[in-house]
């Protein structure tokens, strides 16, 4: 689009480059706050990525609480029927995976999976519409879709990933917590000989098990960022193409359309499956 | 691409968004799931005992219906018996009180003709003691052979 667009001599790279750029503010080291000047800056904020992210947060709530203020056993309003609807599909989602009983996680996967959703589903916005609108009103980057920002994505796992922690403690407690990661999977032996063995398997199952643990977060929240980032940057380079784009941004946002849910859906039931496994006793 | 602090912007506005999801989204809504996931149970059951009771009232009715139609065979099977008896006992009546009638009939018949009899007999005695006065006025005084008179006109 730009490459015809009204933006002047733009080069597709510059073109696409822009497009991944988020805006960025933070403090420089003489303590002023500057724009887009932050590469680097572990102190900087993605301010798009967040307003998405908390715009669309908001959307979830709102609605959603305006659903069950005004909720009618005897007379459910069509919107009514369409929340429930997703309620009782996460309900159902959660009580097949996880049998304990938690408060929770039930609407810990319900906002997970319509936020996450949302937030996807701004990858089938054009790519070119609110950016070139927020450049009209001089902002100069603008990145939609916050599951394409990986702090996003890491954000929640990590808060997924201290609730893994917290079901495990608190389920297993603090021994079973370290038995977990130092028992398995190869049982030190406690008699004879062995005994000199012991430390070298407890070492060798820590490893291994805390690379399990803490690939559970990365996985989580790469598998989301990676597959909206690609699917993003898949968008950009179609709307690159001019006049052609349109079969093509079509077909592509029809599947797409696909992995928005389909990734909402798996961030939701791995959080379900991890939370159920680090309740599970054994 | 950098890590940076929208990480935490992030955990924090989901840590605020689930709390609030569990607090006032999801209690209400699951609540009225199962309310009318009980009601549909309750109404489910309720027309189920519904539809019972409605056999069982039907049922008694068909009883009761049958009932009444045999007491009703009855009644007319009886008033017909007590017509019949009406009839028989009103011609029974009848022919006694003919018979009655017959019997007193003829004892009158009977009694008159007695009567009759007996009166003749007087007058036929009257009418020899007349004739015998007459024969005998002459010759006989009446007085002495009254007694024979007497006796005769007995034996008529």
């Amino acid at each position: 689009m730009a490459a015809e667009g009204g933006h002047g001599a733009r080069t597709s790279s510059e073109y696409i480059s822009h497009h991944l750029q988020n805006l960025q503010v933070c403090r420089t080291e003489s303590g002023e706050w500057v724009w887009n000047q932050c590469a680097g800056n572990p102190m900087a904020i993605n301010v798009d990525s967040m307003f998405w992210s908390l715009l669309l947060g908001l959307i979830f709530v709102i609605l959603f609480h305006g659903a069950a203020r005004k909720i009618s056993v005897a007379r459910p309003s069509k919107f009514q029927a369409f929340v429930e609807i997703i309620v009782e599909f996460v309900d159902s989602s959660v009580k097949d995976t996880f049998h304990g009983t938690s408060r929770l996680i039930a609407p810990l996967a319900l906002t997970i999976f319509v936020w996450v959703f949302l937030m996807n589903f701004m990858d089938l916005v054009p790519v070119d519409w609110i950016p070139l609108a927020a450049e009209q009103a001089g902002i100069p980057y603008m990145k939609v879709v916050p599951t394409t920002d990986v702090n996003i994505t890491f954000g929640m796992s990590i808060a997924v990933f201290v609730l893994i922690i917290f079901y495990t403690i608190m389920n297993k407690g603090v021994m079973g917590f370290i038995g977990e990661l130092t028992l398995h999977p190869i049982a030190p032996p406690t008699r004879g000989l062995g005994l000199l063995a012991a430390p070298f398997v407890i070492a060798f199952n820590f490893i291994l098990e805390s690379v399990a643990l803490l690939a559970k977060p990365v996985s989580l929240s790469l598998r989301l960022f990676g597959n909206l980032f690609a699917g993003e940057l898949i968008f950009i380079l179609i709307a690159l193409l001019g006049i052609y784009q349109l079969p093509l941004h079509f077909g592509w946002a029809v599947f797409h359309l696909l992995i928005v849910t389909l990734q909402a859906f798996i961030f939701m039931m791995l959080t379900i499956v991890y939370l159920s496994l680090a309740s599970e006793t054994h | 691409m950098d890590i940076n602090l929208t990480l935490i912007g992030q955990t924090i506005a989901m840590i605020v968004f689930v709390w609030f999801c569990m607090k006032f989204i999801w209690p209400p809504i699951l609540g009225a799931l199962e309310e009318r996931q009980a009601q549909i149970e309750e109404g489910l059951a309720a027309a189920d005992k519904g539809k019972e009771s409605l056999h069982r009232a039907s049922a008694e009715a068909d009883e009761i219906v049958a009932e009444a139609r045999k007491q009703a065979t009855g009644i007319l099977d009886q008033a017909h018996a007590r017509a019949n008896e009406i009839v028989a006992e009103g011609k029974s009546d009848g022919v006694k009180e003919r018979e009655r009638q017959l019997a007193a009939a003829k004892a009158e018949i009977e009694q008159e003709a007695n009567r009759a009899r007996e009166e003749l007999r007087g007058q036929v005695s009257a009418i020899a003691i007349a004739s015998a006065e007459k024969i005998l006025k002459r010759e006989i005084d009446g007085k002495a052979h009254d007694d024979i008179l007497g006796k005769l006109a007995r034996e008529l």
